[in-house]
């Protein structure tokens, strides 16, 4: 199990690279000058010019690139073209507001919607009809727009929760529970967008997936025995419906750091989804650069956790004769 | 087949609102007004839904802020949203299909780079990079469609890489090559034809994923750009409006989220049809 996770964290060490060089070779061939942003419309070519020498601009691609990766190696990650501040505090401000907004929602969205699949495979009837026409809407909502419609709801018609923000203006001279408050009401309204979606896909893997193990002999043998028909949901078949769903959990990853890119846009949430959208708007660079490979380190990381997941779920994997993570 | 898939519900549902909506978006001239007119904008604008201005013309879905008619502005977008939603599946699929085909077919070194690069894509964030790539480039219909394209190839390649390795042993496969045909065409003729079920299901799956970030791309002022109308730049619109004008982000949402659903179950029934294991094993 140690030598599959290892052999996986090289691999994912081997994506981010990869990703990275990507990016570095799109963005230098990419239409659009940082140096003729940042010196403004009313520059002279000579300014410009000039601009492009200090920013190493004019080099050979290939001497760019080395160079960038020598420093990026080093933790040297560069300051913003656009704000001038080092690249690497702003990202070191802005990844815990993501993976504390993405991390409590997957476990929200996680729990809620396997006890809503489980309930579906178990009851089925009309009350597996109607929550699956609930699931497939939450499904089929587009962050943003549900993000829209709760803020026209909670925050312009009943002014209950804000809307923008991880804190409010006066944050700082609030102490104790107050401060706490503020938070959990300021991480509501896009806390509750990313779960709402997330819960509609869950629930629906998690349906299937009961399903498909409740056809299994084991299951018979467990009705057989005289079990309770709860017994055998949450002890027999939930147990293996949940492996499919752990991976999941891994491959759904990208999909909910992408859905926090929107979400982080509208709430102004100060996370790594919007200083990647600012840079990308301002043609920034390093700041591109190093939100690109903290949102892939990130997604890698948390394949790898799901993996290690799996392999507790199940313990045929932990002998190594089952190749984990195959979708 | 087509006759069993009307008694499906989800099916029937999915099928009527997607054939609607192609159908709306096509009329789009016969059912609406000019999207992009604008008449006495103090007089005509930020009106509610089913009123109608001093001229006497209707406005079903009421008018944004510079007057011009929602549900025109709706029903054109519909002709982008889906449109570019669409022919990105279509690139998808053929890249996919290619991709899946020939790694499954060619066995060794050609499998394991497809194979390779169809993982690292799948591991590639597909937000970031549409993103970058929207962003660095004049934001158009085209490289939308070629960009959501790109990014959404390799489910299909896994799918039909499995499909044809499975097929590739079976025997009418090899009497196909006793008989002397080309490579080529046993797998043109007689695997890919045979392979192309799950295609059809992840294309269905595909759309309404495909839809809905254009419009999330629109959305961030990545994609179509105003005045031209897209679902997502209409939502993006209404954003400025939500206080005094819900209406406006409100209507395009909801036909969204309406295709969405219908692209899905359509892909759920057919999946289940396809399976037959799997519709016994759920009605059981």
């Amino acid at each position: 199990m140690a030598l599959l996770l290892l052999r996986r964290a090289i691999s994912g060490a081997a994506v981010v690279f990869g990703v990275l060089t990507l990016m570095f070779f799109l963005l230098r061939l990419a239409p659009g000058d940082p140096a003729r942003l940042l010196v403004g419309p009313a520059a002279t070519e000579e300014q410009v010019a000039a601009q492009r020498q200090a920013l190493g601009l004019d080099r050979p691609l290939a001497a760019q690139y080395a160079a960038w990766l020598g420093r990026f190696g080093q933790g040297d990650w560069g300051t913003s073209i656009a704000t001038g501040r080092p690249v690497a505090r702003t990202l070191a401000e802005a990844w815990p507001a993501t993976v504390s907004l993405v991390g409590v929602s997957l476990v929200l969205s996680y729990l809620i919607g396997i006890a809503v699949g489980v309930l579906q495979a178990m009851r089925g009837g009309r009350l597996d009809t109607a929550l699956s026409v609930a699931t497939v809407t939450l499904f089929a909502l587009p962050g943003y727009w549900l993000g829209l419609m709760l803020v026209m709801v909670f925050t312009y018609q009943t002014r209950m929760l804000p809307a923008f923000g991880s804190a409010g203006f006066d944050s700082d001279f609030l102490t104790g529970w107050e401060r706490v408050a503020d938070r959990l009401r300021h991480l509501a309204l896009p806390l509750a967008t990313l779960t709402l979606i997330g819960i509609g896909g869950t629930a629906r893997y998690v349906r299937g997936a009961m399903l498909d193990v409740a056809g299994a002999p084991f299951v018979a043998i467990a009705r057989a025995k005289g079990l309770s028909s709860t017994t055998v949901a949450l002890r027999h078949v939930l147990r293996n419906a949940l492996i499919p769903v752990v991976t999941l959990l891994g491959l759904s990853l990208p999909a909910l750091f992408s859905g926090a890119v929107f979400i982080e846009a509208i709430f102004a949430w100060p996370g790594v989804g919007r200083v990647l959208v600012n840079g990308v708007a301002a043609r920034d660079y390093p700041v591109i650069m190093a939100a690109t490979a903290v949102s892939a380190a990130l997604v890698v990381a948390g394949n790898l956790l799901a993996e290690a997941l799996v392999g507790l779920v199940d313990p045929r994997v932990r002998g190594g004769t089952r190749r984990g993570g195959g979708g | 087949m087509t006759r069993g898939l009307w008694s499906d519900r989800r099916a029937a549902f999915g099928i009527a609102v997607l054939a609607i909506a192609a159908i709306v978006a096509l009329g789009a001239p016969l059912v609406a007004a000019d999207p992009i007119a604008q008449g006495d904008i103090v007089a005509t604008r930020f009106l509610p839904p089913l009123s109608s201005d001093a001229t006497g013309a209707f406005h079903l879905l009421g008018t944004d802020r510079f007057g011009r008619d929602v549900w025109a502005r709706l029903v054109y977008g519909a002709r982008i949203s889906l449109g570019v939603g669409s022919l990105a599946v279509l690139v998808s699929v053929l890249v996919g299909v290619a991709v899946g085909a020939a790694a499954g077919f060619w066995q060794g070194w050609p499998s394991t780079l497809l194979l390779g690069l169809t993982d690292f894509a799948l591991a590639l964030p597909r937000v970031v990079l549409l993103l970058l790539l929207a962003s660095l480039w004049q934001p158009s219909a085209g490289l939308v469609i070629l960009v959501l394209g790109l990014t959404g190839w390799m489910t299909i390649a896994r799918l039909v890489h499995g499909e044809v390795r499975a097929l590739a042993v079976r025997p009418f496969v090899e009497s196909a090559v006793g008989l002397g045909a080309s490579d080529l065409r046993v797998l043109v003729r007689h695997l890919l034809p045979n392979a192309m079920t799950p295609v059809i299901v992840a294309a269905a799956l595909g759309l309404g994923n495909a839809i809905m970030l254009e419009a999330g791309l629109s959305f961030l002022g990545l994609g179509v750009q105003p005045p031209t109308p897209s679902w997502g730049n209409l939502i993006a619109s209404g954003r400025d409006t939500l206080v005094n004008a819900p209406w406006v982000a409100a209507a395009p949402g909801v036909a969204l989220v309406l295709v969405v659903v219908a692209a899905t179950l359509l892909g759920d029934a057919v999946r289940d049809r396809l399976d037959p294991s799997l519709a016994v094993r759920r009605a059981g």
